[in-house]
């Protein structure tokens, strides 16, 4: 089952709401995010518009990873066979801890302390890095996002983009500090930045014998392992080492080559806005000559089992990481990656945390409520998951096992006993009533006492009903015995409103 | 229990295993009602075109001006090019430019570029597909110089993505090319030349 730690939250990590507040109140922040997810969102509609099939990949692409994850035991078992046939290796890692643990035993048996690493979502999600540094092997992030990130001794914002929130002179000063090599003159222009990169880097990939890398597709009928990216630094590290060890989740699988042709046309669009990123590389197994010789890969469950097993939240498991959501979210554009708590922010990341991690903490039962349901999310969504509906879903299921406050939690065990026998209800609801002149002089209640007060800081509550509906039926024998003292309104005591309320009509 | 077993008897608790045939059965009735390709005419122009808005340098030669166009390019980049042994001799027939056979992987970052054929190409999207098979050397040749030159015939021009995927042997290890490396990192905007050759000329036989 999931543990809490199975992807840690990051330290100390407020709940949404609290970190949100912060991030909103940063102008740097919102004008970095503005300007760059406003760059991205008009770049993706036009890349998207050039295809009129656009609708028909889409479904296609649900279509497949809802056919997957069906039978997801048979593609696991198909692809074990045929990576091993293939000369590779196979593990399998029930958590964070496994994994990395796993990993970190690879790297030792090849006798090295530094990796290279290609982006990835998934030892994000395990803290692969700071595990090696405990085992003393340093891995060095590629991806030049990843760099940023890594040398600011941040933490990563954007699924795509993780340095999303820096903008070219914040890069520019990372790089003079924190970059050995950067010239003394760097300039903010992208161009120079990625050339320093690209020095500061080039030995690193030339000399390392080991990479890590994450997995955009597994094709199991072929045992093929598919990554997409754009700098070459993926290319690098999938080429270069002897040991190449890559990591992926277990729903990362499509059955066939011919997939491809679907995920190949959405991710790309969805993501960079690009008719196709610059290098997609592919390999199956080991290929003699060509490449590293010892290949390794880790089946990581780590919380999806437990997303799998609620039917209307495992369709967070068809997600491509294409980032789409998060660039046309209102709430992402405001609050920023890092007040979602999670190397997976934004709408996708307010359904896949609380799913992988399981609604243990604060920041968790919080992330279901980062949103306002507009439901951009989905319409952008290339494997339309219904992102608004299972937000909802999980509401109801934070409710349910999430934290809650003291009080909430006495009020509600209270409200159970109260509700469960007619006459404690009936009793409740007349010293209800006797309140209103206390706590509602002008008919609403704008400030409850004591510990309630909290619930009352962001809402006005309805001062309750002079009589309430059961006491009501019960005098005036449902509106039909005449009641010279309140009048014969057969809607009840309060009129149509009051009454539709007490029954639940309009909820 | 491994780790192995557990994870897959959770999964056969949620989702329970069937029969081998009824799955082939439900992945044969998945809807693909998109288009096998999106352009019927004028695929080689629009290969040119959109290999170009990547900011590569598209150029159209007859296949008997090959050696002429490539002595060319080669020409106006001095220092050593690596090429795979088996590059067809006629291509390389007017270069007078240091060539280096097979290079060692150890040898390629003192290269200044590399010349490769390709296995197939995606017109739509502007992709050049490297199977690293005859004519295209291992996958690190065309990687670690900064300069890449690549080959492509127009029968190996494929319309859209479905199709060239057909053409691909995934036995091979693919390298697919969509110009030069580039990175969306800063801002959110592409910028070209990163870690891959920042600099990729295209040179289409007809």
């Amino acid at each position: 089952m999931t543990s809490q730690n199975a992807m840690p939250t990051y330290l100390g990590m407020p709940s949404f709401p609290d970190a949100a507040r912060r991030a909103v109140a940063d102008p740097r922040l919102r004008g970095n995010l503005a300007h760059a997810t406003g760059t991205i969102r008009e770049r993706r509609a036009d890349a998207v518009a050039e295809l009129d099939d656009w609708g028909a990949l889409r479904e296609s692409g649900k279509q497949i990873k809802d056919h997957v994850l069906a039978n997801l035991g048979h593609y696991l078992r198909v692809l074990e066979e045929k990576v091993t046939e293939a000369g590779g290796t196979v593990h399998w890692a029930r958590d964070a801890a496994e994994a990395n643990r796993i990993v970190a035993d690879l790297v030792k048996a090849t006798g090295e302390t530094e990796v290279v690493k290609v982006k990835s979502m998934a030892t994000q999600e395990i803290g692969l890095n700071e595990a090696l540094a405990e085992e003393g092997i340093a891995a060095y992030e590629t991806d030049l996002a990843e760099l940023i990130v890594q040398l600011g001794h941040d933490r990563p914002s954007h699924i795509l983009v993780p340095a999303i929130h820096r903008n070219r002179s914040d890069i520019r000063d990372i790089f003079r500090k924190e970059m050995p090599d950067a010239p003394a003159d760097l300039s903010d222009s992208p161009a120079d930045l990625a050339e320093a990169a690209r020095r500061h880097l080039r030995a690193k990939f030339l000399s390392a014998k080991v990479a890590v890398s994450g997995v955009n597709f597994a094709v199991a009928d072929t045992g093929t392992l598919v990554v997409l990216e754009s700098e070459g630094n993926g290319r690098m590290c999938l080429t270069l080492p002897e040991t190449l060890i890559s990591v992926m989740g277990v729903e990362k699988i499509v059955p066939t080559m011919r997939d491809l042709e679907v995920f190949l046309q959405l991710l790309p669009r969805s993501s960079t806005a690009e008719r196709m990123n610059p290098y997609t590389s592919t390999w199956t197994g080991v290929h003699p000559g060509d490449g590293p010789r010892d290949f390794h890969l880790v089946l990581l469950d780590n919380g999806r089992t437990d997303t799998l097993a609620d039917e209307v939240g495992r369709q967070a498991l068809r997600c491509i990481r294409c980032s789409a959501c998060l660039n046309v979210c209102p709430v992402y554009e405001r609050a920023g990656g890092h007040a979602y708590g999670s190397p997976y922010p934004g709408p996708i990341g307010a359904i896949l945390s609380p799913q992988i991690r399981g609604i243990g903490s604060e920041v968790d039962a919080s992330l279901p409520y980062a949103s306002s349901l507009c439901g951009a999310c989905f319409e952008a969504c290339p494997v339309a998951i219904d992102i608004p509906e299972v937000l909802v879903h999980l509401r109801a299921r934070a409710v349910e096992d999430g934290p809650r406050h003291p009080v909430e939690k006495a009020a509600m065990t209270a409200a159970g006993w109260t509700l469960r026998s007619p006459a404690r209800l009936a009793l409740a609801q007349r010293a209800a009533s006797a309140s209103r002149r206390i706590v509602a002089p002008r008919g609403r209640i704008r400030r409850l006492p004591g510990p309630l007060g909290a619930w009352t800081e962001t809402r006005d509550a309805p001062a309750p009903p002079k009589e309430s509906f059961r006491a009501w039926w019960a005098r005036t024998d449902g509106g039909r015995a005449p009641d010279p003292g309140h009048g014969t309104d057969p809607a009840g005591p309060g009129g149509t409103e009051d009454a539709k309320r007490e029954k639940g009509e309009d909820a | 229990m491994s780790a192995r077993e557990e994870i897959l008897r959770r999964i056969d608790g949620i989702v329970p295993a069937r029969p081998d045939a009824e799955i082939a059965a439900d992945y044969a009735r998945i809807e693909r009602g998109y288009l096998r390709r999106h352009h019927d005419d004028g695929v080689l122009d629009l290969f040119a075109e959109r290999v170009a808005h990547y900011r590569a340098v598209v150029l159209r030669a007859a296949e008997a001006d090959l050696p002429r166009v490539i002595a060319e390019r080669l020409a106006a980049r001095p220092g050593a090019h690596g090429v795979p042994g088996d590059l067809p001799a006629a291509w390389l027939a007017g270069a007078d430019a240091d060539l280096v056979r097979d290079p060692a992987v150890a040898d390629l970052d003192g290269l200044a570029g590399a010349v490769t054929g390709c296995a197939a190409a995606i017109a739509e999207t502007g992709t050049i597909v490297l199977d690293h098979g005859a004519g295209q050397g291992p996958r690190a040749l065309s990687l670690v110089p900064d300069y890449h030159l690549i080959v492509v015939r127009a029968a190996q021009v494929a319309p859209d993505v479905p199709e060239a995927l057909e053409r691909l042997d995934p036995s091979r290890p693919l390298t697919m090319v969509s110009g030069p490396s580039a990175t969306s990192d800063i801002e959110l905007s592409r910028v070209e030349g990163v870690h891959g050759p920042r600099t990729l000329e295209v040179v289409i036989a007809e």
